[in-house]
């Protein structure tokens, strides 16, 4: 779930900051940056693991502030392609299940991917596997709330920066603006569709044994 | 969360995006450590800056802490991969394993590739065995099985 990504950045501190630690004051200035963002075809940053080399200060003409290129390795939660990963069920709606990690929402499972046959049900907004058994189908809701266990077959990163000045008014229209505000720099794509994937495993397991 | 956005990276240059994955268990210990760190230094550098970390941390350490990891200790880790170097698994689907403890063969096989070509019955069952062994699971549920186990016996 978690990887190490090694990076490099150039770290400013301000002369008030002069008196304390240097290692110290880089290491909340990178979680500043950092911490909780999404870095673009890398992940959600979570925290600084280690400082691995620290270059010379320099104070350049007009800012007293010291700026330090830093080499240093950060915990960034990139799950890798085919991991299993336990969520719980957010939201559901007709482009499919919504997960949450805690930490991450951007989880959306299409209804391709759940277990076939599953069928929308309108009045309480749920997706429902139609379990088939010797006895009949049982219905088995995906309610809000519940765990569920998926595997990450796709992740997508959007470029989120701010677009300049001659983009904007070329969409000249709300919507499109607002449909850009709106989207999610990581999102990654699950998929439940093979046995033992819906629920903690426990019961669906004595099921498929 | 709409906080959370790319824009300030692009001065950031990476080196490797993939260094090294790490499993739940060192990124328990670190987010603990660090939480440990910033209660001993003081209030002072509460911020607006640190919210963010903060956020993060708190929301990170409440999924996993949910995990198996939280039972796991740097020696119960280095036995499983120890134990591990006979069954030829790649270092992903042994991460696999040490962060969800699997405790059934279905399981085994959702995380293995191609289980039923590489694994054969007995295989799957002894890397139940070693999992259910070396990793610490939930003390309550394996009380509770070890009773049902001795209650068992005990009416055979």
């Amino acid at each position: 779930m978690f990887v190490l990504v090694e990076m490099t950045d150039t770290v400013r501190i301000p002369p008030w900051q002069f008196e304390r630690k240097l290692n110290e004051s880089i290491a909340e200035e990178l979680n500043k940056k950092l911490a909780n963002k999404v870095v673009y075809n890398v992940g959600l940053c979570i925290c600084l693991y280690d400082i691995t080399k620290l270059e010379d200060s320099y104070i350049f003409p007009g800012d007293g502030a010291s700026h330090t290129k830093v080499h240093f390795r950060y915990v960034v939660f990139h799950p890798f392609l085919d991991e299993i990963l336990v969520g719980e069920i957010k939201s559901c709606s007709q482009d499919g299940v919504h997960v949450s990690i805690g930490f991450f929402d951007d989880i959306v499972i299409p209804p391709e991917s759940l277990q076939q046959p599953a069928k929308f049900d309108e009045a309480e907004q749920v997706w429902v596997w139609e379990y088939e058994t010797e006895e009949g189908a049982h219905d088995l809701y995906m309610d809000i709330g519940e765990e569920i266990r998926f595997r990450v077959v796709d992740e997508t990163f959007v470029d989120t920066s701010p677009t300049g000045p001659s983009s904007a008014e070329a969409s000249t229209s709300n919507a499109t603006e607002e449909v850009q505000k709106k989207e999610a720099p990581y999102t990654l794509v699950g998929s439940i569709s093979e046995p033992v994937l819906t629920g903690t495993g426990e019961e669906t397991a004595k099921d498929w044994s | 969360m709409a906080a959370r956005s790319t824009r300030v990276l692009m001065s950031c240059s990476r080196k490797d995006a993939n260094a090294a994955l790490l499993s739940n268990f060192e990124v328990f210990q670190l987010l603990t450590d660090l939480k440990q760190q910033r209660k001993e230094s003081g209030k002072s550098k509460q911020s607006s800056g640190q919210q963010n970390l903060n956020t993060i941390m708190y929301e990170t350490m409440k999924y996993i802490s949910k995990t198996p990891c939280r039972y796991q200790s740097p020696e119960t880790v280095r036995e499983f991969l120890i134990a591990m170097k006979g069954h030829k698994l790649t270092k992903a689907e042994k991460l696999q394993l040490l962060n969800h403890r699997p405790v059934t063969a279905v399981e085994i096989q959702l995380m293995v590739e191609e289980s039923e070509e590489r694994l054969t019955e007995e295989q799957i069952e002894s890397l139940l065995q070693t999992v259910a062994s070396i990793l610490p699971g939930d003390p309550e549920e394996q009380q509770r099985d070890s009773a049902m186990e001795t209650e068992g016996r005990s009416s055979q």
